[in-house]
């Protein structure tokens, strides 16, 4: 695959928080690629620098070195209307907490009037579009008069996508968009997920921290571990023969996966009884 | 879904400030109209009387007049003076948020620091370079007040600047203007606007103590400030009356204000009205099978629990056997948290339960039950390990709290049994541990500590509400087996409570699924697959639940659940 055809490209970015002798380097020379149309899954634990990764590639973190180019676009460093181009028509971020992404004083339409037109957001002038949307997410279109607290964690969470994919991104960053759902909630965002990013052939980074989330989701899946990435590769190949000992630690912890055992194994035998202190 | 129902609260403190402050407003638009050439009109000093009712001052000048007259000019420079402080201020404090990194360090640590000037020293400086008069006494006032309403407003636009949706907007690419207007201001209104009736409040004050002494308003215009500076020489000559007019009115505008900012600061709670529908009841799908009551460790009995007539959980019986770990799966609003506490004893104020039959160890929960009896009888193990501990204290501290307060055991010796419960769940350097403070303590780590502690009182049953949920997968595989090993070594019956069947799966040996307050189906762990389970609900359930076997992509699957499932739903 020729490097134009790969629409985000990362290139041994450094990310640092803080300035001086009390900078904390995050990410360490994380290189990846996502051709254009492909999904890519990043998983990893928490402090692995996952939510870095995504801050940095909308641009709200400056990394100190390396560079990440979207679109041909270098994200850190592209400012004015090129920037505003990049915000609205070819980047879109969709964030973890449905709870804390919508503004409680702003009902559902005029939410998505702001993200089409970020200037006026009139509801009235956009009406058929938001309508449009919220239908494809799954939500009545009646729905754009109400505000956020009329809704459940999981139509929030339609409304977020809807609102990040709204003005037509070329690219989406999904952070953790369903580790605040219930299962069955999980499973209906992941369906609808899926079936949009195959309609709108998106490019799409996919971070999670559940590795069956990421795996159904993903064409290919990068493992992340203290700021590096160490494994990655096409999602059946990956998790069938995980080559880094750090991947195939994370595979085995999953409960219910064949190689997960809950066997504590033998410990030193202190009784109920001898552990009472005279 | 729920109906939007944004409702009024009046509430009298609010009514009575408004009215008060109506009256002061009539009085102000009024009085100059009506009384202004009677209030000049000059004679000899007198005492009250019919016609004086607060006498008149030294140019014969009826007092109860001129206080009234006075409250236009008084009224208009606070509202001057609140209007720079709060415009100012509000400029500034959310200002300061849409700056980026060192910039806004330094703007905060700078209004910090003028925060920690004297106000009405600030006040007397400005109104001395000024000179004296009213306007530079408004000025004066005004920017005095501007650094304390720029810190707190800072603090909370702090707060709403690191919500998601504002950093949604601007990678929209929304301009800072819009921002600030359409997404900060809103969201700070209420705390805003109470703040705002404390600084007229004070601003009246502060204006009134500025023409006392002088600074402020000049003759011939007066202010009660002016008033007051007047009457001072009757004062110290024994004709208090004079002093009556002008203080009684600051007092009373200075309650309106309070009272109003306090009524708005009560009704500030948008969301307190919304009602909640009542959720639907679903058929179960089993019947619990109890048999010998002895043989359970904690024996519930058709539990209810209900918020404000809608039920929460309806009917719930179970029993958790000798040395067996028990799960309780379900979503959120399941019930299963609440079924759990009723067990502790711990259920939220605001609620009422009620069941025929209550017991742990038993002990009968339904009566009186010592708090010693209770803390050795049940141990918990919350979900995260970041806030169960109280950042400023050692381990070591709140580890043999329990202890030394339930037990009455020395230090040392709680200290002694602690150690032997860290090395008990495997903690690595338990001494070192006590010593030091729970952040600098992993996730996984600090969870073993809050396992050794619920451990440390040989607790007859652990409840366990979700102890993994906030760890990562190789951690929580770790507590897990922890967790196992001390069920098999020490004989521990456990309540184990999750939302994820794969975690309960594996731990398990018997597993109650809950859906809306009831138990919907109760089974043994290792028959926790699509194929056994029987009710609906759990198959759907496995279904949603991503599984690592599964073939790709999504598979997808009716859940029988409405899209609000939020519905009868409590956070606890």
């Amino acid at each position: 695959m020729s490097e134009a055809q790969d629409v985000i490209q990362i290139k041994d970015l450094d990310v640092k928080y803080g300035w001086g002798r009390n900078s904390v380097q995050v990410l360490h020379g994380v290189s990846l690629n996502v051709p254009a149309g492909c999904t890519v899954g990043v998983v990893g634990e928490s402090g692995s620098g996952k939510s870095t990764l995504a801050k940095t590639l909308v641009g709200t973190l400056t990394p100190t070195r390396g560079t990440v180019m979207i679109d041909g676009v270098n994200v850190s460093s592209v400012r004015g209307a090129e920037r505003l181009k990049l915000r609205r028509k070819v980047l879109q971020m969709i964030p973890q907490d449905p709870f804390s992404s919508l503004n409680p004083r702003h009902t559902i339409g005029e939410a998505l009037a702001e993200a089409l037109d970020p200037r006026h957001a009139n509801v009235k002038k956009h009406r058929g579009v938001i309508a449009e949307w919220l239908e494809r997410v799954k939500i009545p279109a009646e729905a754009m008069y109400r505000y956020p607290h009329e809704f459940s964690g999981g139509q929030r969470q339609r409304v977020a996508i809807a609102r990040g994919l709204i003005p037509e991104p070329t690219v989406v960053i999904a952070d953790e968009i369903t580790s605040a759902l219930d299962v069955s909630v999980q499973a209906e965002i992941l369906s609808l997920i899926a079936n949009l990013r195959r309609d709108l052939n998106l490019t799409m980074i996919f971070i999670s921290h559940n590795l069956a989330v990421v795996r159904q989701v993903s064409d290919e899946v990068a493992v992340m571990y203290q700021g590096q990435v160490v494994e990655h590769g096409r999602t059946s190949e990956l998790f069938s023969s995980p080559q880094h000992s750090y991947t195939q630690s994370l595979l085995r912890a999953v409960p219910g996966t064949p190689e997960f055992s809950i066997d504590p194994g033998i410990t030193e035998p202190t009784s109920h009884e001898n552990r009472a202190i005279a | 879904m729920q109906t939007r129902s944004r409702r009024t609260t009046w509430n009298a403190g609010l009514v009575s400030g408004l009215l008060l402050f109506l009256a002061i407003v009539v009085i102000a638009a009024i009085a100059p109209i009506a009384f202004g050439s009677a209030a000049e009109e000059s004679g000899a000093r007198q005492g009250p009387s019919a016609d004086h009712w607060l006498g008149t001052d030294t140019a014969g000048h009826d007092m109860l007049l001129r206080s009234l007259v006075a409250t236009r000019l008084t009224l208009l420079m606070t509202i001057g003076a609140t209007a720079i402080a709060v415009v100012a201020g509000v400029l500034l404090g959310t200002g300061v948020w849409l700056m980026r990194g060192r910039t806004r360090e330094v703007c905060l640590r700078v209004i910090d620091g003028m925060v920690a000037f004297p106000a009405l020293l600030l006040a007397l400086v400005v109104a001395a370079v000024l000179g004296a008069g009213g306007s530079s006494a408004v000025v004066a006032i005004g920017i005095a007040g501007i650094p304390y309403f720029a810190r707190l407003t800072g603090n909370l636009a702090a707060k709403v600047s690191q919500q998601d949706y504002i950093t949604t907007a601007r990678l929209l690419g929304v301009k800072n203007t819009r921002i600030v207007l359409k997404h900060m201001l809103p969201n700070m209104a209420e705390p805003l606007l109470v703040l705002s009736a404390s600084t007229f409040a004070q601003s009246l004050t502060a204006i009134s103590a500025l023409s006392f002494v002088g600074l402020g308003v000049q003759s011939p215009a007066y202010d009660w400030g002016k008033l007051l500076n007047e009457a001072l020489p009757s004062l110290l000559a024994g004709r208090p009356y004079q002093m009556v007019g002008p203080a009684s009115l600051i007092i009373i505008t200075g309650i309106a204000a309070i009272l109003i900012g306090d009524g708005l600061a009560a009704m500030a709670n948008p969301r307190s009205s919304t009602k909640r529908a009542p959720a639907l009841t679903v058929p179960s799908g089993s019947v619990l099978q109890q048999d010998d009551d002895r043989s359970y460790v904690a024996t519930i009995k058709d539990l209810q629990i209900s918020a404000g007539g809608v039920p929460l959980v309806k009917g719930v019986s179970l029993g958790i056997k000798e040395g067996e770990i028990l799960g309780i799966v379900g979503e959120s609003g399941s019930g299963k948290t609440l079924t759990a506490m009723a067990l502790a004893r711990l259920l939220p104020d605001g609620l009422s339960s009620q069941a025929s039959k209550l017991t742990v160890d038993g002990l009968d929960l339904l009566g009186a039950v010592p708090a010693r009896r209770m803390a050795e009888t049940v141990a918990l193990v919350y979900q995260d390990p970041g806030s169960t501990f109280n950042p400023s204290l050692r381990m070591g501290t709140q580890l043999t709290e329990v202890l030394t307060t339930h037990k009455n055991w020395t230090k040392a010796k709680a200290r002694q049994r602690i150690l032997e419960s860290l090395r008990m769940v495997r903690m690595t350097q338990p001494e070192l541990r006590m010593k030091q403070h729970p952040h600098e303590l992993s996730g996984g780590m600090r969870q073993r500590a809050m396992i050794a502690a619920a451990l440390s009182n040989e607790p007859r049953l652990i409840i366990a509400d979700e102890p993994t949920t906030a760890l990562d997968v190789t951690v929580q595989a770790d507590i897990l087996r922890e967790l196992k090993r001390i069920n098999r070594d020490y004989k521990t019956s456990m309540m184990f409570i999750s939302h994820d069947i794969g975690v309960v799966r594996a731990l398990c040996d018997r597993v109650l699924v809950m859906y809306r307050g009831e138990i919907v189906e109760t089974i043994d762990a290792s028959n926790l697959t699509e194929v056994q389970v029987q009710h609906e609900y759990t198959k759907a359930l496995l279904a949603a639940t991503p599984d690592m076997s599964d073939p790709l992509p999504v598979r997808q699957r009716a859940v029988p659940v409405s899209t609000d499932s939020t519905e009868g739903v409590l956070h606890v």
